[in-house]
């Protein structure tokens, strides 16, 4: 089957982006959830179970504990305190574990073993997933229930020492704070001094009841220099210190009669061999956990500690501090913690704790993903027998009964709710912080069995002829399309059915299922009959292959896209991305500066010489040559009369655009510091927007606006022209209502308002501005021939300039000249160079690229998703709207890939008027170019999968890629519509 | 003679070669606390004058260059006049160049001025010592087929391997590796240096291995 080019490839993306999204699912599971904002509050608790009375008391146990200490080493992990090891390393503490009224657990932290995640498992108990990072995006506080929260709502007065990471979680909780900065790993003394230096003056005081302190060096020693490094010693010895003073302070203040203290010495995660951290290996999981407290038995010899999860840390404090149990928790009560309250206490605190977890079951009870329904079911089936037999027990325990039977029958029901809490709480934390192998999987396997189609369709798509023969029907009739079919289903149905999978598409109907498994066969006998075809003669179908021979340009494109795409594995250059794009960009404008030279020097010199002996031309660096090409230097050896001849004034126009490109981009990237070692630098933006140079970026604004205007008026219709002139009016006067930029006239403080008016006029314009390019569109289809070319590039400039004008009002002020920038290079290197030069479609396409991905970082944009400018998705609304402020935001993130894909079409159609196959092409190789990155960054991130940055630094990134190939797409489709079109029209 | 031409090449190429190891292994004896990366500026001029002493040295023994036609003091005064002005437009297109590519403008302008001379003394200086003062021949030896003797084929090679040097040599410099040569400008230098050796060595053994095809039509 023949099919064109851009239909093939539309094809392609779209199936690509669903592969995408299935690996999407897989690797961020749902969380569960009951509600992102809600909070468990004291009234809404159970009341205490009892059968056939008519007392419904919601009594609480009283607090254990009055005050807690909370002593958070980073990275302590298990057997630094424990063991042999722990006796040298922390003498105080492991005579306190072995002789003192203690508890002592290995706490098992859940991967991701980094901070901020534990400390959100601390506090709310649940295990985060990264998409609850992406969900409140808007602020990086804790919104979630917290201990902390609800400990601040029982009027408990909390002071915070240590790690930052703690007042960003919880920024206005803490009546007392010091942050500081885990950013300089080196230093792991100042870090803890910082902390100490508060105890003494804090311990002395009694206006607190919770404390929480976060020592960061020993985590620090472990990045420098490993766990077994001579540094560990001292470092624990010191912790061994802080711990003997705060015990010391916390007995001599214990008063009789009232409730004890509490004092918990934790870690947040373990340190791997090498001292680092994020995996899952045991010595990273693996975390001391001691509690210190007068009311626990004195213990009379050193005993193992047991296995708890670091979650269980949650409900534990709760109840003792009566306190109501987060919602999202899915910890549960260490028994020995409350080992000395009264049996009703007890059956009380594991009846509220029960009582949440069920709820939490609940609440994901229609979840289908779930595969352990049948394991949900009896856990909560336990908790309702147990809650039964409880109410039995009150019963006889209100009735004074005080015998031997309710002794036993109680211990009885203690049991029974230990086991329904085990195997709830075990069917919830299987759903968290694990990845869906098989989704994932399945999304991988259908990207990369597209790529490779797409690769070894390319002699064929890039051929003059631009048609594609995909070999579907031979592939559908073939008797391997069968079998793979019946086999996948088989491992579908086995992967299903084993046990302990929960995963997105063993809960797909089976309709569903069948098609992804005939799509993904079929697929895979296209990829073989194709790969079959192409292997033998090495030219069976297309032209390509030996005949291709490529220039110092080429090259280039095809190494940076390699190298980019390597360079995506490592986390600091995916952190720097920015830096890749702005060098590739550089070294492209000098190949391109390089052959603009070539041209309009060597031409004349010897015009016969070229193209004679081009076979073995050695591969020369594209800047091989631009020593002698500089400005100055080639002034003397210019034969030409300057001035007057317009073809020596257009030889340098085109000879002066790459320079001029070069220092708009290195204009434009002191504008806006992105990525993470460097972006704490001052740059443009920050001075342009302090209030004292106002005026300064009032006039680089209006500049901007009208240089904008002149770029993009000059082929739209006068009605349009009018509209622009207007639409840009009103983006500086939305700029100015909002307080951004004055207005000359304007000199006094104006009052600032939203700029909803300002805002909706300029929508006005676009929406007609788009109107009359779509009305344009649409008449050059049905308009004849000869007038329809100028009528369709007439209306595709007209939408382009529509989105310019939206871009415009979207754009922060300082950013406008990037706007006018990007429009300025666009016109100049379409107009001198590009059509100039001869560029082929698949060059021009990839230029394009380039200079979109590096315009995406110019805005101020990173692959972190801190750096998305929320604020785009309110301006023109009056209060917030999901669905365009979802939309205006992805615009305003994407403007510069979207300008340049947009420009693209542009010149690609009026560049279609001399190679009718200049769209298809385009078409095939952004689609390449973007399904390459994509279908690696997806491999790689499976495989980084127990990285320590995978959270921070490639889970972002794959956010950004995903919305990036879905923008392809759509362009992707926008370009095979227009050439199914011009081919429509070119056939009668 | 084709042998003759490579074998002086390869020999001139590594006195020149083992003049950069010299300049780096040196001053280690006679100067305090000399390394490559902590005393960098230190180590990147003398590895520069090495470079164009010896450069110089070899070039002018070996009488390389286009011999000319007038020989008096005025027409030499004026080359060598002419050659240090290319010279020192070649550091400032350099250092343009660095700037665009993302260097601090004011901050560590000593720096980034320092990486420029070594490139203009490992590519500018050759082609000056080879071609002269005479831009047309620049022109034409680095137009794609403009190479008319196994010299010029030999600067096409040490001027783009250097090139690509520098250019490799900035990858590293994002990476948060907190290493001593990841500050600006070592890991630059550093590749150049290493490319421009590469160079060496790779020029002979490129034309020797190539000789049947190589073609000089002027010749
Ligand atoms: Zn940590
Ligand atoms: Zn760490």
């Amino acid at each position: 089957m023949k099919i064109r080019t851009s239909v093939f490839t539309s094809f392609i993306m779209m199936a690509q982006v669903l592969g995408i999204a299935l690996f999407l699912r897989g690797f961020f599971p749902v969380p569960v959830k009951s509600s992102v904002s809600a909070k468990n509050k004291l009234s809404d608790l159970p009341a205490e179970p009892l059968t056939g009375g008519p007392h419904n008391s919601s009594r609480l146990p009283d607090p254990l504990f009055k005050r807690v200490v909370i002593m958070l080493v980073d990275a302590l992990r298990e057997d630094f305190v424990f063991g042999p090891n722990g006796r040298g390393n922390m003498p105080y503490t492991s005579h306190l574990v072995e002789r003192g009224s203690t508890h002592s657990f290995v706490a098992k932290a859940r991967p991701p073993t980094v901070t901020m995640p534990r400390i959100k498992a601390l506090t709310t108990g649940s295990i985060p997933g990264f998409i609850d990072v992406v969900m409140n995006l808007n602020s990086p506080a804790l919104l979630e229930d917290n201990l902390l929260w609800q400990a601040q709502a029982a009027g408990k007065r909390m002071i915070f020492y240590g790690d930052d990471t703690w007042l960003r979680l919880f920024p206005k909780l803490f009546m007392e704070r010091d942050g500081t900065t885990s950013f300089f790993v080196s230093d792991y003394t100042e870090v803890d001094n910082n902390v100490t230096r508060h105890l003494d003056s804090t311990l002395k005081r009694d206006d607190w009841d919770v404390l929480i302190l976060h020592y960061l060096g020993l985590d620090h020693i472990g990045h420098v220099s490993g766990p077994r490094s001579p540094l560990v010693r001292p470092k624990l010895l010191e912790m061994d210190d802080v711990l003997k003073k705060i015990h010391g302070a916390l007995v001599s203040k214990e008063t009789e009669g009232a409730p004890p203290y509490l004092l918990v010495l934790c870690g947040d995660h373990g340190m791997s061999e090498t001292g680092s951290h994020g995996g899952s290996s045991e010595p990273e999981v693996n975390t001391a956990l001691v509690l210190v407290s007068p009311a626990f038995r004195r213990k009379v010899g050193m005993e193992t500690p047991s296995v708890v999860e670091q979650v269980d840390l949650h409900p534990t404090l709760a109840l003792a501090l009566g306190l109501p149990i987060s919602l999202n928790s899915v910890g549960r009560l260490i028994p020995a913690v409350v080992q000395e309250a009264p049996l009703r206490d007890r059956l009380r605190f594991l009846h509220l704790n029960g009582h949440q977890l069920s709820c939490l079951l609940g609440a994901n009870w229609s979840v289908p993903s779930y595969r352990e329904q049948t394991q949900i079911e009896v856990g909560v089936e336990q908790f309702r027998v147990a809650e039964k037999a409880h109410g039995g027990w009150m019963k006889l325990y209100l009735e004074g009964n005080t015998s031997e039977v309710l002794g036993n029958m109680g211990k009885k029901v203690l049991r029974q709710y230990l086991e329904a809490l085990a195997s709830m709480s075990s069917a919830l934390s299987r759903q968290l912080g694990k990845y869906d192998m098989y989704s994932m999987v399945a999304g991988m396997v259908i990207v990369f069995q597209l790529l490779l189609v797409l690769l070894l369709a390319m002699p064929e798509a890039l051929s003059g002829a631009a048609l594609v023969d995909v070999p579907v029907l031979q592939a559908l009739l073939s008797l391997p399309f069968y079998l793979l079919c019946l086999l996948l289903a088989s491992v579908h149905v086995l992967v299903c059915t084993s046990a302990g999978s929960a995963c997105y598409l063993c809960s797909l109907s089976w309709g569903l299922v069948f098609t992804a498994v005939a799509f993904a066969s079929a697929t895979f006998c296209v990829l073989v009959s194709m790969a079959t075809r192409r292997l033998p003669g090495g030219g069976g179908g297309g032209g390509g292959g030996s005949g291709w021979s490529l220039s110092e340009l080429d090259i280039l494109l095809l190494a940076g896209t390699v190298g980019h795409t390597l360079s995506l594995a490592a986390s600091s250059f995916v952190e720097e991305e920015h830096q890749t794009w702005y060098f590739l960009l550089n070294t492209l404008c000098l190949a391109v500066f390089q052959d603009v030279c070539r041209k309009y020097f060597r031409e004349q010199r010897r015009p016969g010489a070229i193209g004679e002996n081009r076979e073995h031309h050695e591969e020369e660096e594209e800047e091989e040559e631009r020593f002698f090409l500089s400005p100055k230097g080639r002034r003397p050896s210019d034969p030409s009369q300057p001035g007057g001849d317009p073809r020596s004034r257009e030889k340098w126009l085109a000879l002066a655009t790459p320079p001029l490109t070069l220092a708009c981009c290195r204009l434009l990237r002191t504008l806006n510091q992105t990525g993470v070692q460097w972006a704490h630098l001052p740059d443009m933006g920050h001075w342009l927007n302090s209030s004292e140079h106002r005026a300064v970026l009032s006039l680089l604004a209006a500049l901007s606006l009208v240089l904008v205007y002149f770029l993009i008026q000059r082929r739209c219709s006068w009605v349009s022209r009018i509209a622009l002139a207007l639409g840009l009016v009103g983006v500086y006067s939305y700029r100015a209502a909002v307080g951004n930029v004055w207005f000359p006239w304007q000199h006094g403080s104006q009052s600032v308002s939203k700029g909803t008016v300002e805002a909706r006029f300029v929508y006005v314009f676009v929406l007609g501005i788009l109107f009359s390019g779509s009305k344009d569109l649409l008449r050059s289809q049905i308009a004849a021939a000869a007038a329809a070319a100028p009528l369709k590039r007439r209306g595709l400039w007209e939408i382009y300039s529509g989105l310019v004008l939206l871009v415009a009002l979207l754009f922060r002020a300082h950013n406008l000249p990037v706007l006018c920038c990007c429009l300025l290079v666009q016109s100049l290197m379409a107009r001198f160079i590009w059509r100039k030069l001869h560029y082929d479609a698949a060059q021009t396409t990839i230029m394009h690229y380039w200079f979109g991905q590096a315009f995406f970082y110019f805005q101020g944009n990173s692959n972190n998703i801190g750096t998305v400018d929320v604020s785009v998705g309110f301006v023109g609304l009056e209060s917030y709207v999901e669905g365009p402020a979802i939309f205006l935001t992805a615009l305003g993130t994407y403007a510069g890939p979207l300008l340049w894909a947009c420009h693209l079409v542009c010149y690609l159609n009026s560049e279609s008027l001399r190679t009718p196959v200049a769209l298809g092409h385009g078409c095939y190789v952004l689609a390449l170019l973007r399904s390459v990155p994509v279908a690696a960054y997806v491999v790689l991130v499976t495989a980084l999968r127990y990285h320590l940055f995978i959270w921070s630094v490639f889970s972002p990134k794959l956010l950004y890629e995903a919305a990036h190939a879905l923008l392809a797409t759509v362009l992707c489709l926008f370009l095979g519509a227009m050439e199914t079109a011009q081919a429509d029209a070119a056939r009668p | 003679m084709w042998d003759h031409e490579i074998k002086a090449m390869a020999s001139s190429h590594a006195i020149i070669a083992s003049s950069v190891f010299m300049a780096t292994v040196l001053p280690a004896v006679f100067i305090q606390g000399f390394s490559v990366y902590g005393t960098h500026l230190l180590w990147l001029y003398s590895v520069t004058g090495a470079v164009s002493v010896v450069n110089i040295a070899v070039f002018w023994l070996l009488g390389i260059s286009q011999p000319t036609k007038k020989n008096t003091l005025g027409y030499k005064l004026s080359r060598l006049v002419r050659s240090c002005m290319y010279l020192l437009l070649s550091c400032l297109f350099y250092h343009t160049v660095v700037v665009l590519y993302g260097a601090p403008l004011i901050e560590s302008a000593l720096e980034t001025f320092s990486l420029a001379v070594l490139l203009t003394s490992l590519t500018t200086l050759r082609c000056l010592c080879v071609l002269g003062p005479n831009v047309q021949a620049w022109i034409r030896v680095f137009s794609r087929h403009g190479a008319m003797s196994v010299w010029d084929t030999s600067l096409q090679i040490t001027v783009a391997c250097s090139l690509i040097g520098a250019w490799l040599g900035a990858f590293p410099i994002p990476l948060d590796w907190d290493r001593p040569w990841q500050v600006w400008p070592v890991s630059c230098s550093l590749g150049s240096v290493v490319g421009y050796l590469t160079g060496l060595v790779v020029a002979p053994a490129w034309i020797h291995f190539h000789r049947k095809q190589l073609t000089y039509k002027s010749k």
